[in-house]
């Protein structure tokens, strides 16, 4: 017992760093924030990482290159009837137009292999651009107007400086030939780039430069219209249920237990879900808005009823209790008084369900809206596509162009995320209650 | 299709009787001066229900019908499913609407009708969500049945050889293809290791710093940005690992000497650690946050330093929380489609070299089930036995996460 | 006699709000000091500045000296760590960490390293336990979770706890609190034993346990200090209204 009392410190202060026991200490917790403080920072590293390669790669998405080329709408091959009748006219055959003006543009080009190259400076796509201006203005028949034409993919890649011209002839996309027509027209200021309009307002296609992200933005804003319509009520119902009127018994339980379970089960089975009921017990159409908005909702519900739960409970009850005391009945006190006052928390949790939603793609896979599909869909039970879907069917397509437009795809799906997200923080700043 | 049409009218309908009802209760004279007849409006909410509730029991009925009556004669089948159901319903929507008119009166207690109408529906809702998992379970386990009568379930669980490619001719030997499902859980297994080796010291770390190291202002401009994380579709993660991680790592591979593939088991699991690394901190943000105040004063009162505290304190008090955060997270890893399929290879290697590739479960699933399908076919079949297995995986692991942290919740609380 | 604590003008701000008010006190050594007051009065806020426990808390400043064996402690050269090791501390609610007793009682000798082996940690938490009154009680299950205990004797498992780690001057905040009324006797009667080796600063709600114990009294009101003196002379005597108001229960 004595010797301890000895050992008391009573033999004065210990300056800094004096005592080695002390200074090791010290050391560690340095270590230890400096750890903590590391994670942190790797963290945010590989976002800015992630994001960075992404816009890095996905910015050039939103420019395109433009080939102006002098076009002589000849009468002899849009309308030899000279009919003008619109079925002519869509019919009639642009892609030669377009040809007869590379020929006139490179006269010296003869040998077939060398024309297929030169031909392919101008994107397929560049057909409906003349066509839409011929049906839009028939008087240019007849007449020889310059116009811009969308460049070819590969032309486009060149442009942007990702095919280099360092790479031997053999391992590049572009070949010798086709650098000196390009380089030709570049000095005739022929090649232009602008803004990728068509991005936005196309659907899909197998031609990466006519490729637009519209159809599955139409898709997406389809599914997730469904998907509210279906969730939104039956989470705020059966948040309301389980909070306000549900007795405490086993059924209660089991729903409890159950609602947080299918919180976590993988998004991969609610598709297998949707495969076997909306499918093939329900026959509804694959492919369709409809389903994948059915099957994300009941994915989204377990989402919305724990935030709605969540929001509800923090409603005081003494809310309630003025509610009765005035001779409410219980409904008319959840439905006056306390749901008004967890709505703007209901909503915010709403919204977080719905962007996971929107960003959801494995259970959509399953249900087949991986088609490919030019058309904009018209409707909830026309095949469609989403945005993560078409993100995931561009990353497979092999061309290179592909990948500034998914990245390009890549940044507009994240933008509506942040759009919703900002949307949700916004409302809980705005309406947040402190009881 | 009639459908949509139909579901029009009766909603008309129930809007006009919604309207009379409210004028009936509203104009009759003898609702002066009633103490417990309720307000107009409920009168015509209870009109509403009279016009929902008949229409929506036949409504079933004709989807119970049309269902089992496709295969039986289609000519008269068809006649009563375009024909006699939706008169039916348009029938039996009026009937009850105008009954319910006709019952308006002050003796009639219209609230508890419609709060009972209305306790009904609330119920319905919230059992929707035991349906779900009902209709997973079910849906999930009479494909899988019919898959283990076409292959033996010895062979999925224990045979080590995958390759569900059938054989061009029905008649060829082994035309069953082989299903053993080891290395798909192997490889399964060998990607949400690496996830974990990456997300769970970051983000224990990251949530230890958060909660016991931070500034206020520190933690509400970082723990945001670290959600974003959480937040980014897990396609863009996909292509990321695809397009980035995947091609940096068997670069560096090439550098240093070794023989990294681009579909590397390294780089999908690295990708999915970075998506699990915010999931991880803020459930154990959560979690060290719980832990009572008191138990850092007694340390820190001994003379303790913060790591100290953190080591030998916080962390053992922490450990069930932690421990289920981290089952959660697993959880998560084994069931994340995207990356895989997008990062990580389809064929099955039996190997434990992260530099490989390897496929798993989920990727196997939307190989299966993507593209040209036959029904009843074992290689479809397949997809729905392993799509049980995950879920009943992931199933034990959330619960028993679930339980172990509000063990610990309770302790604290 | 020189004290052992000197505080010169002690402030406390939480963020805006200030909570102390230019306190000084002097802190006699091997006796027991009773802080009393209302509650929100600072007495509490005043004892957690003595072993620097407001560092812990965001927002937290602290202005004066204070002045423990001729050092201020609030000088940038003194470690908290070293300073928290001498001036140990016992907490209103019992708070063992959810660890065997014996490692409860080990852990302050083991993160300063103050065992050099094995048998020297063991006598140290065996007298440990012993000067807390607990080792009979515990002797045979000093591996048991110290929750296990009984609520005193868990506060007196926290006294053990904080006498591991050698310290001086022993801060007490309500540490019968929450203890019934035998468990109160046995740690109050633990508390005068203590006093022979040990300088002990305590708050209280309870006056009747203020008289009991302490040789010094100090009343603590809106952040300040009223007054104070021997502990019979300020519940005996009064010198200023508002003690006389508060000892005689008119408020508090």
């Amino acid at each position: 017992m004595t010797d301890i009392q000895n050992q008391t410190n009573k033999a004065g202060w210990p300056t800094n760093g004096a005592n080695k026991i002390l200074a090791k200490r010290h050391r560690t917790e340095r270590n230890f924030r400096r750890l903590g403080l590391t994670a942190i920072l790797i963290a945010m590293a590989l976002l800015a990482t992630l994001l960075v390669s992404i816009v890095g790669k996905g910015y050039s998405a939103f420019i395109q290159t433009t080939i102006t080329l002098d076009i002589n709408f000849e009468q002899e091959i849009l309308d030899p009837k000279d009919t003008r009748s619109p079925e002519t006219l869509k019919a009639a055959s642009y892609g030669s137009v377009i040809r007869n003006a590379l020929r006139t543009e490179f006269p010296e080009v003869k040998s077939r292999i060398e024309l297929r190259r030169l031909f392919g400076l101008i994107s397929k796509g560049a057909v409906q651009e003349l066509r839409n201006a011929v049906l839009a203005n028939p008087k240019l028949i007849g007449t020889t107007r310059a116009f811009e034409l969308t460049a070819s993919d590969d032309v486009d890649m060149f442009i942007k400086g990702y095919i280099s011209r360092d790479v031997v002839e053999q391992d590049r996309r572009i070949k010798n030939n086709e650098i000196v027509w390009i380089d030709r027209l570049q000095n005739q200021n022929a090649i232009q780039t602008r803004f990728n309009t068509r991005f936005f307002t196309g659907g899909d296609s197998r031609e990466p430069e006519v490729a637009g992200i519209l159809g599955a933005m139409v898709g997406s804003l389809y599914t997730l219209f469904i998907t509210f319509i279906i969730s939104f009520p039956i989470g705020v119902m059966s948040a309301i249920y389980l909070e306000e009127f549900a007795p405490k018994n086993k059924l209660t339980d089991v729903i409890e237990v159950n609602i947080n379970n299918l919180a976590a089960v993988p998004s991969i089975v609610f598709g297998l879900l949707g495969v076997a009921l909306f499918l093939n017990v329900a026959h509804l159409p694959r492919s369709a808005p409809l389903v994948g908005g059915l099957t994300l909702a009941l994915m989204t519900l377990p989402t919305i009823i724990i935030a709605a739960r969540a929001s509800i409970r923090a409603v005081p009850g003494s809310i309630r209790n003025a509610a009765l005391g005035l001779g409410a009945s219980k409904q008319q006190a959840v439905f006056h008084h306390v749901l008004p006052l967890s709505l703007p928390g209901i909503l915010t949790g709403t919204i977080i369900g719905l962007s996971q939603a929107l960003g959801e793609t494995a259970p959509l896979l399953m249900i087949g809206m991986v088609a490919f599909i030019v058309d904009i869909p018209g409707g909830v039970t026309d095949p469609a596509t989403v945005l993560p879907v078409q993100i995931f069917l561009w990353a497979d397509s092999p061309e290179r162009a592909f990948v500034e437009k998914t990245s390009g795809a890549i940044m507009v799906l994240l933008s509506f995320l942040v759009f919703m997200n900002a949307a949700a923080v916004l409302l809980r700043k705005k309406f947040e209650q402190r009881w | 299709m009639s459908f949509l049409p139909l579901i029009i009218s009766l909603l008309a309908m129930c809007a006009a009787g919604y309207w009379y009802g409210s004028k009936k209760a509203l104009s009759s004279h003898s609702f002066a001066g009633q103490q417990n007849a309720g307000r107009p409006h409920l009168y015509g909410l209870y009109v509403v229900i009279w016009g929902v509730i008949p229409p929506a029991i036949l409504l079933i009925l004709w989807g119970v019908f049309s269902y089992s009556s496709i295969d039986v004669s289609g000519g008269i089948a068809g006649k009563i499913d375009k024909v006699v159901f939706p008169s039916l319903i348009t029938v039996a929507a009026i009937l009850g609407l105008t009954l319910a008119v006709r019952q308006i009166s002050p003796n009639l207690r219209a609230r508890k009708t419609v709060e009972a109408a209305v306790y009904c529906v609330l119920i319905l809702a919230s059992t929707l969500s035991v349906f779900t998992t009902i209709g997973i379970v079910l849906s999930l386990l009479i494909e899988t049945i019919q898959f283990f009568e076409k292959v033996p379930y010895q062979e999925f669980f224990f045979s080590l050889n995958w390759s569900p490619q059938m054989a061009l001719r029905e008649d060829q030997v082994g035309s069953s293809g082989a299903f053993g499902a080891i290395p798909l859980f192997t490889g399964t297994l060998l990607i949400t290791l690496i996830a974990m080796i990456v997300a769970v010291p970051l983000g224990l770390m990251s949530g230890i710093y958060m909660t016991e190291y931070a500034s206020k202002n520190f933690r509400a401009t970082v723990k945001p940005i670290l959600e974003i994380l959480a937040g980014i579709p897990t396609v863009v993660y996909g292509f990321f690992a695809a397009l980035t991680v995947g091609v940096f790592f068997r670069d560096v591979g090439t550098f240093i000497g070794l023989d990294v593939v681009s579909e590397s088991a390294l780089a999908a699991g690295v990708v999915m650690g970075m998506m699990i690394i915010p999931f991880i901190s803020s459930l154990s943000d959560d979690i060290i946050m719980a832990v009572p105040q008191s138990l850092r004063d007694a340390s820190y009162g001994l003379g303790a330093t913060k790591s100290e505290t953190v080591i030998n304190v916080i962390i053992p008090a922490a450990l069930p929380g932690i421990v289920g955060a981290i089952l959660l997270a697993v959880s998560r890893a084994i069931g994340e489609t995207m990356i895989v399929v997008m990062a990580a290879g389809f064929a099955a290697n039996l190997t434990a070299n992260p530099l490989e590739s390897v496929t798993t479960v989920t990727v196997q699933i939307v190989g299966l089930l993507v593209g040209d399908q036959e029904f009843d076919s074992a290689k479809t079949l397949a997809a729905f036995a392993l799509a049980l297995t995950l879920f009943a995986i992931t199933l034990c692991l959330n619960v028993i996460a679930l339980l172990v942290v509000r063990k610990y919740r309770e302790k604290y609380d | 006699m020189e004290p052992i604590i000197s505080a010169k003008n002690v402030s406390v701000y939480y963020g805006k709000k200030q909570a102390l008010k230019g306190v000084n006190l002097d802190i006699p050594e091997n006796q027991i000091t009773a802080l009393i007051g209302p509650s929100g009065c600072g007495k509490s806020t005043f004892l957690r500045c003595l072993n620097r426990m407001n560092d812990t808390i965001e927002g937290c400043r602290v202005e004066g000296d204070i002045i423990v064996d001729g050092k201020d402690i609030y000088d940038p050269q003194i470690d908290e760590v070293y300073l928290r090791a001498r001036v140990g501390m016992v907490f209103q609610k019992p708070n063992p960490f959810p660890k065997s007793i014996y490692d409860n009682v080990a852990y302050a000798p083991r993160i300063h390293g103050l065992a050099r082996n094995k048998d020297e940690l063991d006598n140290m938490v065996l007298a440990s336990l012993e000067k807390a009154g607990l080792l009979a009680e515990v002797q045979d299950r000093l591996h048991e979770i110290g929750t296990s205990l009984s609520g005193g004797q868990q506060q007196r498992l926290c006294i053990a706890r904080a006498l591991a780690a050698q310290p001086d001057i022993i801060l007490m905040d309500e540490p019968c609190s929450a203890l019934d009324p035998i468990a109160t006797a046995k740690v109050e009667e633990l508390i005068e034993e203590l006093r022979a080796s040990y300088t002990i600063i305590i708050v209280t709600h309870s006056m009747q346990q203020a008289a009991r114990i302490s040789q010094q009294t100090a009343f603590f009101h809106l952040g300040e200090i009223v007054e104070v003196g021997k502990t019979e002379q300020v519940f005996t005597s009064p010198q200023d209204s508002r003690t006389q108001g508060y000892i005689t229960g008119r408020f508090g």
